[in-house]
């Protein structure tokens, strides 16, 4: 008894000693942070920042570290310090079909096959139906990525997931994986000749430029508009604003018309979720509900197609 | 019955084949011709020549590559699993076994091949290959079978090798083949101790390889969220159907040799008929697998499986799913349960319903759960919804089959189909 009561005593004093390293270490820290402001502050130079609550604040100039990315773009990297996001709105959506349209003109789409669609949706027979576009996910934990045999499909560190075709065997196996069947395989020649008349070089964040043949393509997340500070083609192009896209770091997103919403209030206001979320893929993609809708689902009933996949409008 | 050392070799020793074995062998080159025509078209082509779209992603070449898989199983089955059980009686069955084995792991990787969009890029599986992918472990475990195989087949033959050097001496070109690939068996105890322990390691090593090729070739399809496949008892439910369809091609290939060669005395009665309760209780086993694989999810009727299982029960696939089921499994345990159906004869027959049904199962395996995915069928063509394989695939599906016998065939020219030492021990 008595020597278990010693014991304690010498742990005791052992945890408190270190408890003391620990706080000299901290003060020291504390003082360091304390005195460098009021060095600088005699250059008195401040500069203003906004917070990730949105709130501006005023700050020593010297307290910032401009952020340089210093190595240079990787296409298998992509934006270190990017995350890209899309919100798609259901509650707008009239499958206009426009996105579409855009998209297959984009990535210069020949076959039989969108990567792109918006299907007829309706839970059961008693809820109301609803129109729902689809493309990749962009899944932080992607099926697809996972069986790949030859690292061709690959998730970048700003989300993206996208398919290198002259890696790719052609195996389908990612296809099979993928719950959300949006990739789709190139099973004739694509026949691209008239339509892509640059000659860039091919790079795997411009998916379709060019297809090839016995490989798999997909939604790329246009990084290819991104990097010009454009929106993707299915945002720019939808009539209604169904869809806004943005940097989760920056919590906003901007849809065709330009508006800007904080991506976390909106997220949250409208009850978002995100398709099969039950997988564990984790998408990049966030659908606000069909409620309030701004038009009849049977106007889009003019548009629909079941049985045609490339939808052709070309104005 | 006893016989004599020289008759034993004399009856047993490879012999030319006769008009009928020419004209097999013919048959088989004209199919494997036509296929690489096929083939030919879908390399220029593309894989637009099959049947295979976008939601039916993966088709009969998938399905046949399993069925090449299952079938190569019996090789651990019969020379391992047996061998090491200490069923005396199954010495005679092993080569057999074994050839059908590396004839079948062999065409199984070439038609996974012929399923890939570009098959030029081959390479890549070895230059960027990702351990994370299944595809890779069935690269790793398929090769490392296959070469197991091999061996598995090649040291029971140096003895036999030795013997026939002797016995085509007449014949130097030949003689000197089989003298070369004996490498000096000279049958003494050094030898003879190297040998059994070779043969013995590689049996045991053959079975975890076994299960490893096809438990991988099931999480090919486990591993994906797709109603159908989505199940932790793919692995073993595999295996359990390989070593019946591996079994069923045993029985069927061995009353054909048995009939082409007339090896009467060597595979008797009495094989045929454990082979035939061997089958009865591998089906029974294969059955109860299927009633875990289907019941299980028709009990809950969860809205993914529920579209996929009505399409097998009740719908499109439900003619090709009950006939697997009933003259693939259930027949043949019902027939070879009883003595007289353990004949040759009808066991021969039985075999056949076996293999051709293990064939179809494979392809319902495949094909159905692709067509119901977890969106809606929407916005593509509607040729797009259905899967059936087009003459291109259907040659060269063929094809491949053809090359599988036509591998056995050829190694049941050159090789003696009974091992020719273990008889004549067996027989003193």
């Amino acid at each position: 008894m008595n020597e278990k009561i010693k014991q304690n005593r010498r742990e005791f004093l052992k945890k408190g000693a270190q408890f003391g390293l620990v706080a000299t270490a901290g003060g020291v820290m504390l003082t360091q942070y304390f005195s460098e402001p009021t060095m600088a502050g005699n250059e008195g130079e401040m500069v203003e920042l906004m917070t990730t609550e949105g709130d501006l604040v005023l700050v020593p100039k010297s307290q910032v570290e401009e952020h340089h990315n210093e190595s240079a773009y990787n296409p298998r990297e992509g934006f270190v310090d990017k995350k890209f996001v899309m919100v798609v709105d259901l509650a707008k959506c009239k499958n206009a079909k426009k996105c579409q349209s855009a998209c297959n003109k984009g990535h210069y789409i020949t076959g039989d096959n969108a990567w792109l669609k918006i299907y007829k949706m309706q839970e059961s027979e008693e809820t109301a139906p609803y129109w729902m576009p689809t493309q990749c996910q962009h899944c932080d934990k992607p099926p697809c990525v996972k069986v790949c045999p030859v690292d061709a499909t690959f998730k970048r560190k700003d989300g993206i997931v996208l398919i290198d075709n002259e890696r790719c065997i052609g195996c389908r196996f990612c296809m099979a994986a993928c719950p959300y069947s949006v990739r789709i395989f190139n099973w004739d020649e694509p026949k691209q000749a008239e339509l892509i008349i640059d000659d860039e070089p091919y790079t795997p964040d411009y998916c379709g430029k060019p297809s090839v043949k016995g490989t798999v393509d997909k939604c790329d997340f246009c990084p290819h508009e991104t990097a010009k500070g454009e929106l993707p083609f299915c945002v720019k192009a939808c009539p209604n604003d169904v869809f806004a896209f943005g940097d989760m770091y920056e919590d906003a997103v901007t849809n065709g018309s330009g508006q800007t919403f904080q991506l976390s209030k909106l997220l949250k206001d409208r009850g978002a979720h995100r398709f099969m979320e039950s997988l564990g893929t984790e998408p990049s993609v966030y659908y606000l509900p069909p409620v309030d809708r701004s038009d009849d689902f049977e106007v889009g009933l003019d548009n629909y197609t079941p049985n045609q996949s490339v939808f052709k409008d070309l104005e | 019955m006893k016989k004599t050392r020289n008759l034993i070799i004399e009856e047993l020793a490879p012999k030319k084949f006769g008009f009928l074995g020419q004209v097999w062998v013919a048959f088989l080159c004209l199919v494997i011709v036509a296929a690489l025509f096929a083939y030919y078209q879908q390399v220029t082509k593309g894989l637009v020549v099959t049947g295979m779209r976008d939601y039916a992603l993966w088709g009969v070449y998938i399905s046949n590559f399993v069925f090449f898989v299952a079938i190569s199983l019996v090789g651990s089955l019969v020379t391992a699993v047996l061998r090491l059980s200490g069923a005396q009686w199954s010495t005679p069955l092993t080569r057999i076994s074994e050839v059908i084995a590396v004839a079948a792991i062999i065409m199984g990787g070439l038609t996974i091949i012929i399923d890939m969009g570009r098959p030029d890029r081959i390479l890549h599986i070895f230059m960027y290959g990702r351990l994370q992918s299944p595809i890779i472990w069935d690269v790793l475990v398929i090769s490392t079978y296959l070469m197991i195989s091999v061996l598995l087949l090649y040291f029971p033959l140096l003895p036999d090798f030795a013997i026939l050097k002797k016995h085509f001496s007449d014949r130097p070109k030949l003689s000197n083949w089989y003298g070369k690939l004996s490498l000096k068996w000279k049958g003494n105890a050094k030898q003879k101790n190297i040998y059994n322990k070779s043969i013995r390691t590689l049996s045991v090593l053959i079975i975890p390889v076994a299960f490893g090729i096809h438990t991988v070739t099931a999480w090919l399809f486990a591993t994906t969220y797709r109603p159908g496949w989505d199940s932790t008892n793919f692995g073993p439910y595999f295996i359990a159907g390989a070593f019946v369809a591996g079994t069923g091609a045993v029985v069927t290939i061995m009353y054909i040799l048995q009939k082409a060669y007339k090896l009467e005395d060597y595979i008797t009665d009495k094989h045929f008929d454990n082979m035939g309760k061997l089958l009865v209780m591998l089906c029974l086993v294969y059955l109860y697998f299927n009633v875990n694989e289907y019941l299980v999810p028709a009990y809950k009727t969860t809205k993914e499986e529920a579209g996929h299982l009505s399409d097998l029960f009740t719908g499109h696939y439900s003619t090709m799913f009950w006939s697997a089921i009933i003259f693939g499994l259930i027949v043949p345990v019902v027939v070879l349960i009883f003595r007289k159906g353990r004949k040759p004869l009808p066991l021969f027959i039985m075999g056949l319903f076996v293999v051709v049904g293990a064939w179809w199962k494979r392809y319902i395996i495949v094909t159905p759960t692709l067509l119901e995915p977890f969106v809606p069928l929407e916005g593509t063509p509607e040729s797009w919804h259905e899967y059936w394989p087009t003459t291109i695939e259907w040659m060269i599906t063929f094809g491949t089959l053809a090359s599988a016998l036509l591998i056995m065939t050829i190694l049941f020219r050159y090789l003696p189909i009974i091992p020719i030492q273990e008889t004549i021990e067996e027989n003193e």
